[in-house]
């Protein structure tokens, strides 16, 4: 299995849609084949399209709030007296999190489609309350469907998205979170696919959505580079690239324009998420070596028994909370240009108070599990590696997790 | 060897009537008692579909979810569903049995494991929800190698050049999807679009033996009757959901649904 050079990885799955010949591909009904097909000519047409890559550069810039910050974080580098940490601030994007890139794009493609519905899943809130926000935006119905057990405790997202106009459907078959949501999602698009658009939220399900997703987050590390060369004047020759990884949506975007760097110079970094510490459940398949299964259409590794039921995960962070990953990032692993590891919620949580405590930067508890691993070997490294981690999400939907663990005064 | 399904079709055309398959999940409520309600609806039915519960199932709606649910948490494993066809064989030897699941299960399973068990245990056809053409062309011809027949899905969003190519890939049997919907969806088109549909795919090869599923009821069955083939799944699992919350005896009751659906169509 090999990564090309020269080729967006988004753009190196084979004719069936799999990347390194086993991860990904359209494992769905009959009856999306169209639909999917449909968005593939769409999508593959568009995307080379300068009027519609200018279309979304405006709305990047002007509606989503482009660049988001890259800053030093000058406290947490001299506390922990290693490497300099910095961070890629996308919170600062418009809604709170990179979820707004996707759901950007996918408004774009269901206008050009002629669709005036659009559904989407969510997990911890943002990439519905995103998709909302751009619905609203670009005049489109909108449909969410989310956990019963994640509408609890991501109740400040569930707000926005209601004050969107966007309905939230709850979700009550099996966990409850966003494996359920993302199920009841394909149902309905199942069902409905003439006259409804769909949004995955992350790089996860049909090979076309896998794509959608990481061609639209590239933005977080467009901005990273030419960032990196007005500080620097270059690439650093030391640069280490944090991020948390749930669908793998964020850390997709987040390293793609230096995916043909080598990783001596460029090294990735994905976090899962661990669970709590005490419980053997969690949603870190590739750092637990799960098996390869197919979940959302997708072959990748993922949480599975040995008769191939799906999991349950468990973890404090509901946009991690997810049995499977994204095949880019399968294909990543194999192919070793990206590491992956996984902080478990109690570890999160130490960075969270940390970061805090050091900075004005208050991450949700997703980018707070790749602070965790960040600011463990930063220690190890020498001052002149540039750590930088993304901080995708901001605190404020997980105010009452964060009350509840650690009390008033971290809110 | 000719596969038993063929004679199921043959047989029901002789009667004049649509052959009449039952879908119910194994497992449900029970081991022991899904092999009960198959004995006991085998009379009325020609084929037997049972299902294979999985727990991310992205194309079933409620019915069958509740049941699928139900038979994973009352423990139902793979090889116990190859034992529930070994002994309903037993019983009766001749009536065709279609395993219907999602992929993953076989994946996990290995593809060849797992046909060699559906061999074993007389299992004579497979319906693989999200293992759609091309994708399954490899096991396709796997399972024709074993004489297993794999039953390719078609949909109203089939477009006619994939009909045509999926139609001549397929072996004696099809699966028409009768509307966009999940399985236990309420029939949104009516009988005349959905048989318009049929006789498209009919036209390409009459051969085929097609059936239609998805929103058949005891009352819609019989306005589609002209058709090769009818699959009730959601109807049933709902059937087996409702005695167990009114403490009586899914065999019986689901019997007498099933004993319904055939008197309508004969
Ligand atoms: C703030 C934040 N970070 C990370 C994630 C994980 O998703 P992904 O790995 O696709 O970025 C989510 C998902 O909901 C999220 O809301």
């Amino acid at each position: 299995m090999k990564l090309k050079k020269g080729i967006p990885v988004i753009d190196q799955g084979d004719k069936l849609g799999f990347w390194g010949g086993k991860f990904g591909g359209n494992f769905v009904p009959e009856t999306l084949k169209k639909p999917i097909e449909d968005l593939e000519i769409l999508f593959n047409k568009l995307k080379k399209d300068k009027n519609f890559i200018n279309e979304r550069d405006k709305y990047f810039k002007n509606w989503v709030g482009s660049p988001t910050r890259f800053i030093k974080l000058e406290n947490l580098t001299k506390y922990v007296g290693g490497a300099q940490i910095w961070s890629k601030v996308v919170s600062d994007a418009n809604g709170g999190a990179h979820k707004i890139y996707n759901a950007t794009v996918h408004c774009l493609l269901a206008k050009r489609s002629g669709k005036k519905v659009i559904c989407g899943d969510t997990g911890a809130g943002y990439a519905g309350k995103m998709l909302s926000m751009a619905a609203k935006k670009f005049g489109l119905k909108c449909k969410i469907f989310m956990g019963a057990k994640d509408i609890q405790r991501q109740q400040p997202n569930v707000r926005a998205i209601k004050k969107n106009g966007a309905e939230v459907i709850p979700v009550y078959s099996g966990s409850q979170t966003l494996v359920d949501a993302v199920s009841e999602c394909m149902r309905y698009w199942v069902a409905n696919c003439d006259k409804v658009a769909m949004c995955v939220g992350s790089t996860v399900g049909p090979a076309v959505f896998v794509r959608i997703c990481g061609w639209s987050t590239s933005q977080i590390s467009r901005e990273l580079k030419t960032q990196l060369v007005d500080e620097f004047g270059s690439v650093p020759k030391k640069l280490k690239l944090y991020n948390c990884v749930g669908g793998g949506s964020s850390s997709f975007g987040f390293w793609n324009e230096f995916m043909d760097y080598d990783k001596k110079q460029c090294e990735f970094i994905g976090v899962e998420a661990g669970g709590p510490a005490k419980s053997k459940k969690h949603a870190a398949p590739l750092t637990y070596g799960s098996k390869i299964g197919i979940l959302h259409g997708a072959a990748q590794y993922v949480n599975q028994n040995t008769d191939g039921q799906i999991e349950e995960t468990e973890s404090i962070s509901a946009g991690l909370d997810y049995p499977g990953i994204s095949p880019l990032h399968c294909f990543l692993k194999d192919t070793k240009r990206a590491r992956y590891t996984a902080a478990s919620d109690e570890e999160a949580l130490n960075a969270y108070k940390l970061v805090t405590k050091f900075e004005k930067l208050r991450p949700s508890l997703e980018p707070s599990h790749a602070f965790s691993i960040a600011i463990t070997e930063s220690k190890k490294f020498s001052k002149d590696t540039i750590v930088v981690v993304n901080s995708c999400g901001d605190a404020y939907k997980d105010r009452g997790i964060i009350e509840k663990k650690l009390g008033r005064k971290y809110v | 060897m000719s596969n038993p399904i063929s004679h199921a079709f043959k047989k029901a055309k002789k009667e004049n009537r649509p052959a009449l398959l039952t879908y119910t999940v194994a497992g449900d409520n029970s081991k022991k008692q899904s092999l009960e309600i198959l004995k006991s609806i085998s009379k009325k039915v020609d084929i037997i579909e049972i299902g294979v519960p999985h727990n991310t199932p992205v194309a079933d709606g409620s019915q069958i979810q509740t049941s699928s649910y139900r038979a994973i948490k009352n423990g139902i494993k793979v090889n116990d569903i190859f034992k529930i066809v070994k002994n309903f064989k037993k019983f009766d030897r001749n009536k065709p049995v279609i395993l219907m699941g999602y992929y993953n299960m076989i994946f996990r399973y290995g593809e060849n494991e797992f046909l060699k068990n559906c061999k074993i245990s007389g299992v004579n056809g497979l319906i693989v929800v999200d293992l759609p053409w091309p994708e399954n062309k490899k096991f396709a011809s796997k399972c024709k190698k074993r004489s297993i027949f794999f039953i390719q899905l078609l949909s109203p969003t089939t477009t006619q050049k994939r009909l045509k190519k999926i139609i001549k890939d397929s072996h004696e049997m099809i699966y028409f999807i009768s509307m966009l919907s999940t399985t236990g969806g309420k029939l949104k088109v009516s009988s005349k679009e959905i048989l318009s549909n049929y006789y498209k795919i009919k036209k390409i090869n009459s051969k085929k033996n097609v059936v239609i599923g998805f929103g058949i009821t005891e009352k819609t069955i019989k306005s589609l009757k002209k058709a090769d083939g009818l699959v009730v799944g959601s109807a049933i699992c709902k059937e087996i959901t409702n005695s167990i919350k009114k403490r009586q005896n899914p065999v019986t009751n689901v019997y007498n649904v099933v004993n319904r659906l055939r008197n309508k169509i004969k």
